[in-house]
Formats: structure tokens, C-alpha cells, sequence
């Protein structure tokens, strides 16, 4: 041996080709426009530092605030429209699959996250095709069991149709939390089921007091996951409601928005400065709350080692 | 008394389940038995079966004239199994180098490649898309592959790199005994014993990037370029009255992605449990 502490080579080989990809095409680019939301034109056309104008125009200026604050507004209740019914309706239907000699559990499991794996495209157009009041699958159901009033055209509304379609997303989506929440309860150790029925708590008061706080880390990790993915979201708002988000941007969130500003729409031309600014605040309000979630609520949540 | 209780319950639960099901799997259904059937049939009762006097292949015969149906597929073949490849590979070194030696910055390292977890690489497309413009890439696979290279990467570091550090550390020094390089230890003994987590990766970072409408549309557009995701919307666009050929085309983007998912499925769950006991 010539040296005593050779430069370990292989270790910046093993790193190299994922750090360089994810650096060039992630980090730098994050960055890149976090930095162009800075900048603006100026009246010859040339690139110039503005400082927070762009934000100032978003958040005040009437053009942009009223579309951005709409957004923000949809947004937040396509969140909590999922937090309220796909995570509930996961932890539950992960809760019965984990009866233990449950038959078919893996049937069920599998069937219930097809969803989940079918693309915004086909999910988008065969809601459409079932809601639709023309062809319309669910006028002639609700008809037959004599409940037809019920029957609006839900997704052409503007009270009605962001409710709709975070709902139609919760269908698809709902597959996630019940994997991971179905995951987390097999972990629980049997000495610790067994214990608890030793001490005559079983059934439904098991699981509130037993399984349930003890998977309390896993429905933290869904929730922040399903904050990041609403308030990313784009594609299923696009394939049902195309880029304007109608009727009248009742469904715009802030994905369709950053597309329609960067990109111009009809007549409007696409304003790279703004898009940035408003993936500048979208990533502003991710990070927010995944820091919330790693600092308030991570941090409080005991974890059990078995 | 309880033997009564837990059959009333297994019932219940099974009630439940299978409503469920149904409730998850009834549009995928109605598309597919629509697909087969004529163009009448479809609009006189949608949910009736396709029968022999309503039979129809039209749809499909549309689709397949097309033509182009093939090259997306193609496409999206090559962009995802590319990706994926990338992924698991340049993920598992990654994951291989945090977990096995210990140097300066390994931590920091660590929570570096963890950001793109939580922060979506969608808020950088405006500077992607003048990146792929400046290296003439706009429009090619290529553009996409590295994309979704960088997209994959965090989740299957953080993941591959907790299933390596449970690999015996005694099978990995006996390798370095018998004078296999640092190389060889990674590829021919530590690789395959991660092969359930690199399924568990593998799903994950290919059900996103099949089904990806975002970059297709900013990145590749073009003709020779769209995959599938992006063809059946422009149909969907184009041939918005012909609908047996929209469901067919539809019918036919569910197959691939379905039939991977069956394949791993078995794979998925138990690689799911592996990482929550951690």
C-alpha cells in the first residue's frame, strides 16, 4: 500500500450520476426560477431585477390578485376536501382489510388502488362521460331508484364543480392512504393486539385506542403528501375543464393557473416573469407547510419502537 | 355469542369492501364493456354488456387506423422504461455510497437528495424548458428521460438507501476479503438482495411518469414525440363525437399500466411493509 488513506474513489462514483442529473435538472431549475420571479422586462425588451414587483402585481394588483387569490381559495378547498373524505375513507377501508383472516384481502387491496394507477386522461373523461346529463350514467342510475331530482349537471355548475372534481380526485387517490395506513397497522407487533385483548379491548374501541395512536406517524406522512400533491396538482383540472378551469375559473387552482400564465392562453400572451412568481409562491406555500408539518407536528407525534 | 358478533362482522367488513370495489373499478368497467359495442348500443343503455347482436370493433379499428396510436406507446414504452432504468440504477448507487461508507458530508448529502421529495419538480419548469431550449432537446425523449430521472431520484434514494443499510455487513466485508472491488460488491451482492425494494421504487416512480400530462405537453409536444397520455388527449380532443374510437383508445392506455401493476403488485405491499417496520 503507497498511501495510507487512498482517496476513495468509488464512493464519488457511486454519487456522481445522481447528484449531477438531480442538481442539473432539479435544484438548479428551482432555483432558476425562484431567481427569473425576480426579474421583469423593461421597456426595450432587456431582463432587469425588479425585486418583489412581481409578487407585489400578484398579491395587489387587480389583474393578477383576483385570479391568484380564486386560486388559492380553490385550492385550499380542493385540500380539505381530500383531508375530510380520501384520507377518513383510506384509514377506514385500511382498518377492515387488516381484519386478521380476512379472505380476498388481497383482491380487495388490489382492486381498490387500480384507480390510483389509471392516468388523469381516462379518469377525467369517464367522469365526464358519467356525469354528463346527455349520455349520462348517473341520471339514468339515480332514475332508477326513483331519485332523479337529485340529478344536476354537477360538473357545468360553478357552486358545484370543484367539489365535484376534488371528489372524483379523492376516488382516484384514496388507494395511497390506504396502502401506507395498511402497511403501518400490519407492523403493529401481535404481543401488542394480544395484550390489549387480554385486557377485554377489542373491536372498534381497539382500534381508537390502540391501533389508531399508534399509527398517528403515518397519517401525519399521508397528510403532508396529500398537501403536496393538491397543491401541485394540475392535469386532472385540465383534462376535464382544459386550461380556462371553467365554468368561469370556478375550478382554477394555482397548477392551471401557472400553466395559463406561463403559457398565454387564447389571447392573452405567456408571461414568463408572472409564472414564475406564481411557482415562486407555490413554492412558498409547500414549503410552509412542510415545514409545519416537520417542525409543529413531526416533532410532537410519539413514535413507538417495537 | 362472540362466534356470532365476528361473523356479523366479517360480513359487514366484506359488505364494505366489495362496495368499495365496485365503486373503484365501475368506470373502468364502463369503459371497457362500451368499447366493444356499437355506436347505437352505446348511447340506447351504456351499462348493458356487449352481446353478440351489439358487438362491435369499430372503435378499435379506428384507433389502430390511426396509426400513430403505435409510436405513442412507443414512446411512452421508451420514456418510462428508460426513466426507470435510471432511476433504479443511478438511485441504487447513490443509495449504496450513503448507506455503506461514512465521509464528510454523508448526512448533508442525505437531506440534500431528500428535498426533491417534498418540493415538486413541476415549480422549476419554466427554467427546464430554457434549459431544453438552450441545449436544442425540446421535443426529443430525451428531454422527458432526464426529466423524470431527476423526478424519480429523491423517493428512490431515501427508500433504497434504508433497505441497504440492512444488509449484513459481514457478506459485504467477506466479498472485500476475497478481493472483490467496492464495484462488484454493489452490483453482485448487494443489488439483488434489494431487488423488493427496487419493485417498491420501481411502481412508485412509474405509474407518475406514464400517466405525466405536464412535461409531455411543455416538453415534447410534437407528433413523433407525444406518448400515450398525451395522444389519447388530443383524440379525446380530436375525435371528440366519435366515441367508440375514444373508448377503445382509452381501453388500450389502461392495458399496459395495468398489467405492470399486476405484476408488481405482490412485490408493492410487501416492500411497503418492510420500509413502515423500519
Amino acid at each position: 500500500m503507497a498511501s495510507r488513506k487512498p482517496v476513495r474513489w468509488h464512493i464519488a462514483v457511486f454519487l456522481a450520476p445522481a447528484v449531477l442529473v438531480y442538481t442539473a435538472l432539479m435544484i438548479i431549475p428551482l432555483f432558476g426560477t425562484l431567481a427569473q420571479s425576480l426579474m421583469n422586462k423593461d421597456a426595450t425588451g432587456e431582463r432587469v431585477f425588479v425585486g418583489l414587483q412581481n409578487f407585489a402585481r400578484l398579491f395587489g394588483d387587480a389583474i393578477w390578485s383576483d385570479a391568484f387569490w380564486n386560486a388559492l381559495a380553490n385550492n385550499t378547498w380542493f385540500f380539505v376536501i381530500h383531508m375530510l373524505v380520501q384520507n377518513p375513507i383510506g384509514i377506514a377501508l385500511a382498518a377492515i382489510l387488516s381484519t386478521p383472516k380476512l379472505r380476498m384481502a388481497a383482491f380487495y387491496r388490489t382492486a381498490i388502488f387500480i384507480p390510483t394507477i389509471l392516468s388523469f386522461v381516462i379518469v377525467g373523461f369517464v367522469w365526464k362521460l358519467i356525469l354528463s346529463p346527455i349520455w349520462g350514467i348517473a341520471p339514468g342510475m339515480l332514475d332508477a331508484v326513483g331519485l332523479k331530482f337529485l340529478f344536476a349537471p354537477w360538473l357545468g355548475r360553478e357552486e358545484t364543480a370543484l367539489t365535484t372534481l376534488a371528489l372524483v380526485s379523492v376516488w382516484q387517490f384514496v388507494g395511497i392512504p390506504m396502502m401506507l395506513i395498511y402497511a403501518a397497522l400490519l407492523s403493529i407487533p401481535d404481543e401488542v393486539i394480544e395484550a390489549a385483548e387480554m385486557d377485554g379491548i377489542t373491536g372498534w374501541s381497539q382500534f381508537w385506542k390502540i391501533k389508531l395512536p399508534l399509527i398517528l406517524p403515518s397519517i401525519g406522512i399521508i397528510s403532508i403528501l396529500t398537501f403536496v400533491g393538491n397543491f401541485n396538482a394540475f392535469d386532472l383540472i385540465y383534462v376535464a375543464q382544459g386550461a380556462l378551469a371553467g365554468p368561469d375559473f370556478s375550478t382554477d387552482i394555482l397548477g392551471t393557473f401557472l400553466y395559463r400564465t406561463f403559457f398565454g392562453f387564447q389571447l392573452q400572451l405567456g408571461d414568463p416573469y408572472m409564472g414564475s412568481a406564481i411557482a415562486g409562491s407555490m413554492f412558498g406555500i409547500i414549503l410552509v407547510g412542510v415545514c409545519i408539518y416537520l417542525f409543529g407536528i413531526q416533532t410532537r407525534l410519539r413514535r413507538y419502537q417495537f | 355469542m362472540s362466534a356470532r358478533t365476528s361473523l356479523g362482522r366479517t360480513i359487514a367488513a366484506h359488505a364494505i369492501l366489495l362496495t368499495y370495489t365496485m365503486i373503484a373499478l365501475f368506470p373502468v368497467f364502463v369503459i371497457v364493456i362500451n368499447s366493444f359495442k356499437s355506436r347505437k348500443a352505446i348511447f340506447a343503455d351504456p351499462l348493458a354488456l356487449p352481446m353478440p347482436d351489439n358487438f362491435d370493433l369499430v372503435g378499435y379499428q379506428t384507433v389502430l387506423k390511426q396509426g400513430d396510436f403505435f409510436l405513442y406507446f412507443q414512446n411512452s414504452l421508451i420514456v418510462t422504461v428508460a426513466s426507470l432504468f435510471f432511476v433504479l440504477l443511478f438511485g441504487a448507487m447513490a443509495a449504496f455510497a450513503l448507506s455503506e461508507y461514512r465521509f464528510k458530508g454523508n448526512t448533508l448529502m442525505g437531506l440534500y437528495l431528500a428535498l426533491g421529495i417534498m418540493i415538486p419538480i413541476r415549480l422549476g419548469t419554466v427554467a427546464i424548458l430554457e434549459i431544453m431550449v438552450a441545449t436544442g432537446l425540446v421535443n426529443t425523449l430525451t428531454a422527458l428521460i432526464l426529466v423524470y430521472t431527476a423526478q424519480g431520484l429523491p423517493l428512490a434514494v431515501f427508500i433504497l438507501a434504508e433497505f441497504m443499510k440492512s444488509v449484513s455487513h459481514d457478506l459485504k466485508n467477506a466479498g472485500r476479503i476475497d478481493g472483490l472491488s467496492e464495484y462488484r460488491i454493489f452490483f453482485t451482492l448487494v443489488l439483488p438482495l434489494v431487488r423488493p425494494a427496487m419493485a417498491t421504487v420501481a411502481v412508485f416512480t412509474m405509474i407518475p411518469i406514464w400517466n405525466d400530462l405536464w412535461f409531455p405537453l411543455i416538453l415534447a409536444p410534437a407528433e413523433h414525440t407525444k406518448t400515450v397520455t398525451l395522444g389519447a388527449q388530443v383524440f379525446i380532443g380530436q375525435f371528440v363525437t366519435n366515441w367508440n374510437a375514444v373508448l377503445a383508445a382509452l381501453s388500450l392506455a389502461i392495458v399496459p399500466v395495468l398489467v405492470l401493476y399486476l405484476i408488481f403488485s405482490r412485490q408493492l405491499i410487501r416492500g411497503i411493509t418492510a420500509g413502515a417496520v423500519k
